[in-house]
């Protein structure tokens, strides 16, 4: 371990600092509370002397500790003379003098805590705005993007979909099956739970089924396409921003979202009804297993009883409601995706917006669609 | 921790081989370094320039031969002794590499937070004074790397790499991007510090300029090799049919007008 010291000494009026050793990166942890003392205990001497004749090496780490002793003094008002540089560490010196010869800049003033409060709450509520507006503008664009197929100035990417509809629908499809299933299990074993106490384990079948219909499956389907597709959505588009890649296209004379979002748009429109049918099929598969084997309930009596009480039309409200949970969840991803920034950070952040503000959403949305659906008695 | 003599090997590269599954880029290589020098490494593309310096850095694993730094086999180091080589070398990478979630001071303190236990103050004078050193305002110290310009973005790179005022530094296609004022600004800041700080600066270009205006010596691969080391004459005079053109075409002979 090299090693560095610091000495002083009065010599009448006059305070002589002498440095030895290696004044370097190495040491300059362990220098720093001894200059620090030096200089709060060096009181106000006529002059100081600063010797390097034992200096072995100086770097910069080591030399901007020395001219902290200088400018300490300096500051004092006391004369500061140096004495036994040798010719590299004078160099080194000069060059640290130089660099740091303009005055540090001002810290700006920090506001108190609780304007910076009230500043971020209205921040925040500004930005909430201007996503909303964000999102209608985007899906204007979109629009207008869908309508330049039709017009002949853009052009349907078939094989863009297509390859899109493989990553986002039949890829997921194992995962979706089994989240689903296991939750139908899981309702189906509750049902027959507390059922069972009134001596209704057969309506089991009406819960599961209906629940499964309705709510369940287009929720969790949605929920999970959200974190697996909608986040690779954004990483995709914002990776592709950071790099020009859609500057690119722009200047090419293409339309970003006729080429990048809409294609996605159109695989998640049509891919996360077919995802939830399967979810659908999956979770009553789950919940018909459990009534066997935990409730005793017999499958064929299961798939009767489901077949003359619970109607065709809780289908349709499920399936209903993918398409706009698959167009939310593609805008949203999509336009945090055209967000990203330049730094790594930025695209991280997106990301995480992009899935939390989908999974928000389409809650948001499935509770709409509940009121619609019940005030219209369907 | 020795001091090197101008002029002492400081990097030595014996009979190297490195591969990537079937090709192998760089077979039965030597290469000397010496202390105090700049020495500029050229070759054709794909020639293995890149990967030669990344291999001796350690970020890509060679298939045999030795690689002594400082006189220490890079193979035969423990975890802590290999750490203590990688502080006293610094690396510029080709765009930069400065991360992009922190502003240009605090890439400048990571090498210091990570190897040093300095105060706050004294760790933000020292970013304020690479700052200085490499050409900086300081105003740069509090911006992001997404809100510099390329050439800006380099010199920023390269304050962090002096971060920890190492003995050694790599640079790879420094002035490549930068416009002729910027690369001029380059070379002779890269001479500055090398004058000033006691550098070994090693050099991967392609800039014929700063090939002319800055390095001691020249190291020229190809075919797996070092087909040539010298001085620019001896570059000139040199048989070998890709240094001829390349030394010999048209740009060279309009950078030699202006050397």
């Amino acid at each position: 371990m090299p090693e560095a010291q610091l000495a002083s000494r009065v010599d009448g009026s006059r305070l002589t600092v002498a440095l030895a050793g290696m004044w370097t990166a190495e040491t300059a942890g362990d220098l720093e509370p001894q200059v620090a003392s030096l200089i709060a205990e060096g009181g106000s001497p006529q002059s100081v002397l600063l010797d390097f004749s034992r200096v072995q090496r100086l770097d910069t780490l080591g030399g901007t500790l020395v001219r902290g002793i200088e400018m300490a003094f300096g500051a004092r008002g006391i004369p500061i003379e140096r004495s036994g540089l040798s010719k590299a560490a004078a160099t080194i010196y000069g060059e640290i003098a130089e660099g740091l010869s303009e005055p540090a800049p001002a810290p700006a003033k920090a506001k108190p805590a609780i304007v910076q409060a009230l500043d971020k709450v209205g921040e925040q509520m500004v930005d909430a705005g201007r996503d909303l507006v964000a999102l209608v503008s985007f899906f204007g664009e979109v629009v207008a993007a869908a309508g330049s197929l039709f017009t002949g100035v853009g052009r349907f990417r078939l094989a863009a979909v297509v390859t899109q509809l493989d990553r986002v629908a039949f890829r997921a499809v194992p995962i979706m099956a089994l989240i689903t299933f296991l939750i139908g299990g899981i309702i189906a074993q509750q049902g027959i739970f507390f059922f069972r106490d009134f001596g209704a384990d057969t309506y089991v079948v009406d819960l599961v089924s209906i629940l499964t219909l309705r709510e369940i499956g287009v929720l969790i389907v949605s929920i999970m396409v959200a974190g697996r597709t909608g986040s690779a959505f954004t990483a995709e588009i914002g990776s592709m921003k950071m790099r020009e890649e859609i500057d690119a296209l722009k200047v090419m004379g293409l339309n970003p979202v006729e080429v990048l979002v809409l294609p996605r748009l159109t695989a998640l429109v049509i891919g996360l009804p077919l995802l939830t049918f399967i979810g659908n099929i999956s979770a009553i598969m789950g919940g018909a297993m459990v009534a066997q084997f935990y409730g005793q309930i017999p499958i064929d009596i299961f798939f009767t009883r489901m077949q003359e009480e619970v109607s065709q039309r809780h289908i349709w409200v499920g399936l209903f409601k993918a398409p706009f949970m698959a167009l939310i969840i593609g805008l949203v991803a999509c336009i945090e995706g055209m967000r990203v920034k330049g730094s790594a950070e930025s695209l991280g952040q997106q990301t995480t917006a992009s899935v939390v503000k989908a999974i928000f959403l389409v809650i948001v949305l499935d509770g709409i669609f509940a009121i619609l659906f019940a005030s219209l008695g369907y | 921790m020795g001091e090197y003599e101008t002029g002492d090997v400081i990097i030595s590269v014996r009979d190297v081989a490195i591969g990537f599954g079937e090709r192998m880029i760089i077979d039965g290589l030597d290469l000397d370094v010496h202390a105090g020098e700049v020495l500029g490494v050229v070759g054709g593309s794909g020639t293995g320039k890149s990967v030669l310096t990344r291999c001796i850095i350690g970020l890509v694993p060679k298939r045999r031969g030795k690689i002594t730094v400082f006189d220490q086999d890079l193979d035969g180091l423990t975890r802590a002794e290999h750490k203590a080589i990688e502080r006293r070398w610094g690396v510029l990478f080709q765009h930069g590499a400065l991360f992009s979630s922190l502003t240009v001071k605090q890439n400048i303190q990571v090498p210091l937070r990570e190897y040093l236990k300095l105060s706050e103050p004294l760790m933000d004078e020292i970013a304020r004074l690479k700052i200085a050193m490499v050409g900086l305002k300081a105003d740069a110290a509090d911006k992001y790397p997404s809100e510099l310009s390329g050439g800006m973005i380099k010199r920023a790179a390269l304050a962090r790499a002096l971060a920890l005022d190492p003995e050694i530094v790599f640079l790879d296609e420094p002035t490549s991007g930068l416009d002729p004022i910027g690369a001029e600004e380059f070379d002779t800041l890269i001479r500055t510090l090398r004058d000033t700080l006691g550098l070994t600066v090693y050099m991967v270009t392609h800039d014929l300029d700063s090939l002319a205006r800055i390095c001691d010596r020249i190291a020229a691969l190809a075919e797996g090799k070092v087909i040539a080391t010298g001085t620019m004459e001896d570059m000139l005079r040199h048989p070998h049919p890709w240094l001829k053109q390349y030394f010999g075409g048209e740009r060279a002979r309009a950078a030699r007008v202006k050397a």
